[in-house]
């Protein structure tokens, strides 16, 4: 396959990808706003939290194929930084409740009245001004990703190491926010919020403009994805995947490669959380649990690894299909599903949806090239045969 | 007086009565003293108490308590005495027969200060003197802790009738703890009693001791020179203490870890499913047991014996199935072996709640498994020194079995060089499915052990699988010693850093120190070198 044709079908794939996208992130809360209630158009303010929230696996599951897809690190601990950011939204959050909660305190939260804290732990400063919250939210997850690529890229933990150290990170992670004395509400997490920047979470508005902005911010993660991998520096990241010494012995430094594209994929994350939390209304531990984490990387499995479009894509079919079954009554088979899921993705179809089509519609395409070609070779004209 | 004198015909009609359901109740000097209680004396009681205490009658000690918690009632009239039980049921105090009912004229037998002290004397002489020995050892251990000075005729009475020589020695205690509290004990006997203390030399002893007070200066100085030897003979305890629990859990880890070692060291293949393999251990021994509870109780004893080699059979024999049917697909591609090992636990898991339910399972400690001993100031129990055992005979099996026997020569050439091994010969996707195999049955047999020790639940595996996957990168890859080391350093650590840091926290800093170590020693401990790795 030639660097031009990848780049041709990425392109048609990403065109389409950009306009589905935006087409939802106008169009569902628009319907949801204008339309009458119960009208047959009109999309069900539930509907829009819930994809809401795929629109954010999505962003999460993009970060992931952006490392794992074109760099080769598999992390299994990316759910941290996920978790990292919501938290940080979390937080700020949690400062808007203000005397509304249960038990009035004007600065500390409900859950830290209760433990008996006398005041707020110093971690906790800044987090009642929005634009501090969304900086932590890159910040926090960027600093984590920073510090630990630095130490595992510089002394060449590769392969599945790193994917186990990444799992050990964010069961350290899980342990220490289930701590009540960590200051984060320990096994309750953060939850009953109530305004976000002066507008009610609940409202209907603020939950169509929360997806119209997690749309938006899947757009603007999928471009930053494209611009890096169509980029030079997107080259040296695929050479480093396939051949990491040779990469090294041509003189790249592939721990700074792998440690901003790292870096860059945790701070996508962390806004992934920092959408996600105020959806769904709470953020806890076991969004930190080593196998959701694993369950994001089968996202990227399903649709495509190495595609970006199929990494949204999967996102979006794999946590479709689990509210889809777990509602029903097919509820206690959901979990044979996606053991199933897992096996036959990885055994049967490597590349995954997107990557399979990818390789159906190309080998079509040179089929009818081939033909014209033997069309145009009775008129004499040979054509440089493809190099595959 | 009539009404005396019927009462009293009436006593020996039921005296009579009872003799003649030929039971022991005679109105000998016991019956006259618990009647005593009725005369609502304080002397009289006193006497009674005096009496009764002595008797060595067996309803002596509930007849006490009872007077200690006013549940003794005594009816004026009929001059008897009844023992109500906390359940509310009612005894007649004299002869123990139940009785429907007390009557409504009896009334609680009042005490008053000095009554109260010679009532709990003589609850402290009786447990002291009681036929059990248990019952024994523990009057003696709580004389020890509450040092009453009253208990000390007592427990000078017990002490030399004592037989019992673990009974004897807390008695000892007991009154060196006394002596040391009583304000007109001499000179000597306190410093006998620091010295009796100092041989305790436990963390009771030590809050005695640093508790007792004014005393003479030559007993102080006695005392100082006890706390520091306890203190510091208490410092290696808990040091051996932390030890024993650290290999304890370091041979818990190991035997989760070492199939996983053989797996990952030959084949390169991480194995998350390998905790399923130790939950389907832990179901095979409930299987186990349950066929032995409801067919064969008798055997109930070689339950654990019998669950070992089926368990191992079970889990291999799937292990095998497993790596025909998936991984031999995936080879060189060690990322996809974990995903879609990943998924075959889930759907193993699930199986497993379908089939058993997704709450705890009981699996019973055989006889020879449960209970403890004492080995100077710490605490073994069976389950625990039997499982470091088990997992290091299956650690020495293994070794041998990798040394001395065909398939493990085959083995060990595999995972030196698969290429060169083909080449001479091996037949290498045959000793890969064995080897599969292999570690799936090691951890079936972790399953059985820890099935000991842990809630068997579908859940079972995925607590153990993270500590594994740790140990076996700490300690290196293809080498069963590197886990050996890296499971007990891990566990030892562990258990140290706990008194420390806490349980949570001890475990996230063992955590994060694995992390920092991986980048120091990407390959772990010992680490196989050459070529081959960077492969």
């Amino acid at each position: 396959m030639t660097p031009h044709m990848l780049t041709r079908s990425l392109d048609r794939s990403a065109t389409i990808f950009l306009a589905v996208v935006a087409a939802c992130g106008i169009l569902i809360p628009l319907s949801n706003l204008l339309l009458p209630a119960g009208s047959f158009l009109q999309v069900p303010t539930y509907l829009v939290a819930l994809w809401g929230k795929y629109v954010c696996y999505a962003i999460l599951a993009l970060a992931i194929d952006l490392i794992w897809g074109y760099c080769g690190i598999l992390s299994l601990g990316h759910g941290a930084f996920f978790a990292l950011g919501g938290y940080a939204m979390g937080m700020y959050l949690m400062r808007q409740i203000g005397t509304r909660g249960v038990y009035g305190n004007p600065v500390l939260p409900d859950f830290m009245v209760f433990l008996n804290y006398s005041k707020l732990p110093w971690y906790w400063y800044g987090f009642d001004m929005f634009w501090f919250a969304a900086l932590m939210v890159l910040v926090v997850p960027g600093l984590l990703a920073f510090c630990f690529g630095w130490l595992a890229f510089r002394s060449r933990v590769t392969g599945v190491y790193l994917s186990i150290i990444t799992q050990a990170m964010t069961y350290a992670l899980l342990l220490a926010f289930f701590r009540n004395d960590f200051g984060f509400g320990g096994n309750n997490g953060l939850t009953d919020f109530k305004d976000i920047l002066g507008f009610n979470v609940q409202a209907e508005g603020t939950r169509a403009a929360l997806f119209a902005l997690s749309c938006l911010a899947l757009i603007i993660a999928f471009l930053i994805c494209r611009s890096v991998v169509s980029s030079k520096l997107g080259k040296v990241l695929i050479a480093i995947r396939d051949a990491e010494s040779r990469s090294r012995f041509l003189g790249y430094r592939v721990e700074s490669y792998k440690l901003f594209v790292f870096t860059l994929s945790a701070c996508m994350a962390g806004v992934a959380g920092a959408l996600y939390v105020p959806q769904v209304g709470i953020i806890n531990p076991s969004e930190f649990a080593p196998g959701n984490s694993i369950e994001a990387v089968i996202w990227v499995a399903v649709g495509g690894r190495g595609t970006l479009v199929g990494a949204a894509l999967g996102a979006v079919v794999v946590n479709y299909a689990k509210t889809f079954f777990t509602s029903g009554v097919l509820a206690p088979y959901w979990l044979f599903m996606l053991g199933a899921l897992f096996i036959l993705v990885t055994l049967l179809l490597p590349k995954g949806i997107v990557g399979t089509f990818n390789a159906w519609w190309d080998s079509s395409k040179e089929k009818r090239a081939a033909a014209m070609a033997s069309a145009a070779a009775e008129d004499g004209v040979t054509e440089p045969k493809m190099a595959e | 007086m009539p009404v005396h004198l019927s009462a009293r015909l009436c006593a020996l009609a039921l005296t009579l009565l009872l003799i003649a359901f030929a039971l022991p109740a005679f109105a000998g000097p016991f019956e006259d003293g618990v009647a005593k209680f009725a005369n609502d004396d304080f002397s009289d009681t006193e006497e009674a108490i005096g009496v009764v205490a002595s008797s060595g009658n067996k309803l002596a000690f509930p007849i006490i308590s009872a007077l200690q918690d006013g549940r003794l009632m005594a009816d004026p009239d009929s001059k008897k005495v009844y023992v109500t039980g906390t359940d509310g049921k009612s005894i007649d105090a004299a002869t123990g027969e139940a009785v429907a009912s007390v009557p409504d004229s009896a009334s609680a037998v009042r005490l008053n200060n000095r009554l109260r002290r010679s009532v709990d004397a003589a609850i402290g002489s009786l447990t002291l003197q009681s036929p059990d020995v248990g019952t024994r050892l523990q009057a003696a251990q709580s004389v020890f802790k509450s040092h009453e000075e009253t208990a000390l005729e007592a427990v000078d009475a017990a002490l030399a009738k004592e037989t019992n020589r673990s009974v004897k020695a807390a008695l000892g205690d007991a009154r060196a703890a006394i002596l040391l509290f009583k304000s007109d004990a001499t000179e000597v006997e306190k410093l006998e009693a620091v010295a009796t203390l100092k041989a305790r030399g436990d963390q009771e002893a030590l809050a005695l001791l640093t508790g007792m007070g004014d005393q003479p200066a030559s007993v102080t100085k006695a005392a100082a020179s006890a706390i520091s030897s306890i203190q510091s003979s208490l410092a290696v305890w808990s040091g051996v203490q932390n030890a024993w629990y650290g290999l304890s859990l370091g041979s818990v880890l190991l035997l989760a870890a070492i199939g996983l070692a053989i797996t990952f060291g030959v084949m390169g293949v991480i194995n998350m499913a390998h905790g399923e393999m130790v939950m389907i251990g832990a179901y095979t021994t409930f299987v186990v047991q349950e066929v032995i509870r409801t067919r064969y109780p008798a055997l109930f004893d070689y339950s654990l014996l019998i669950a070992v080699p089926l368990a191992f059979l079970v889990a291999g024999a799937i292990g095998v199935l497993i790596e025909r049917s998936i991984i031999r697909f995936l080879y060189g591609r060690p990322l996809e072996t974990l995903l879609a090992t990943w998924g075959l636990s889930l759907v193993l898991q699930q199986a497993v709640r379908t089939m058993f339910g997704p709450t705890n399972r009981e699996v019973g400690n055989p006889s020879w498994m449960s209970g403890a001993f004492e080995l100077g100031q710490i605490t073994i129990t069976y389950n625990r020194l039997w499982i470091l055992v088990f997992t290091l005979a299956v650690f020495a099996i293994l070794l041998a079995m990798l040394r001395y026997t065909a398939l493990g020569l085959e083995m060990r050439a595999v995972t030196q060089n698969r290429r060169m091994a083909a080449s001479m010969g091996i037949a290498t996707s045959r000793v890969d499915a064995l080897t599969f195999g292999l570690g799936s049955g090691i951890a079936g047999i972790a399953g059985v052990a820890l099935s000991q020790i842990d809630n068997v639940s579908p859940n079972l595996g995925q607590s153990y699988i993270i500590d594994s996957f740790m140990v076996v990168v700490f300690g290196g890859v293809g080498n069963l010693w590197g886990t050996l080391v890296g499971a007990f350093t891990l566990g030892i650590a562990n258990k140290f850093l706990e008194p420390v840091a806490g349980a949570v926290l001890g475990k996230i800093a063992i955590l994060v120190l694995i992390i920092l170590f991986i980048q120091k020693r990407p390959r772990g401990l010992f680490a196989l070198k050459g070529r081959a790795v960077e492969a």
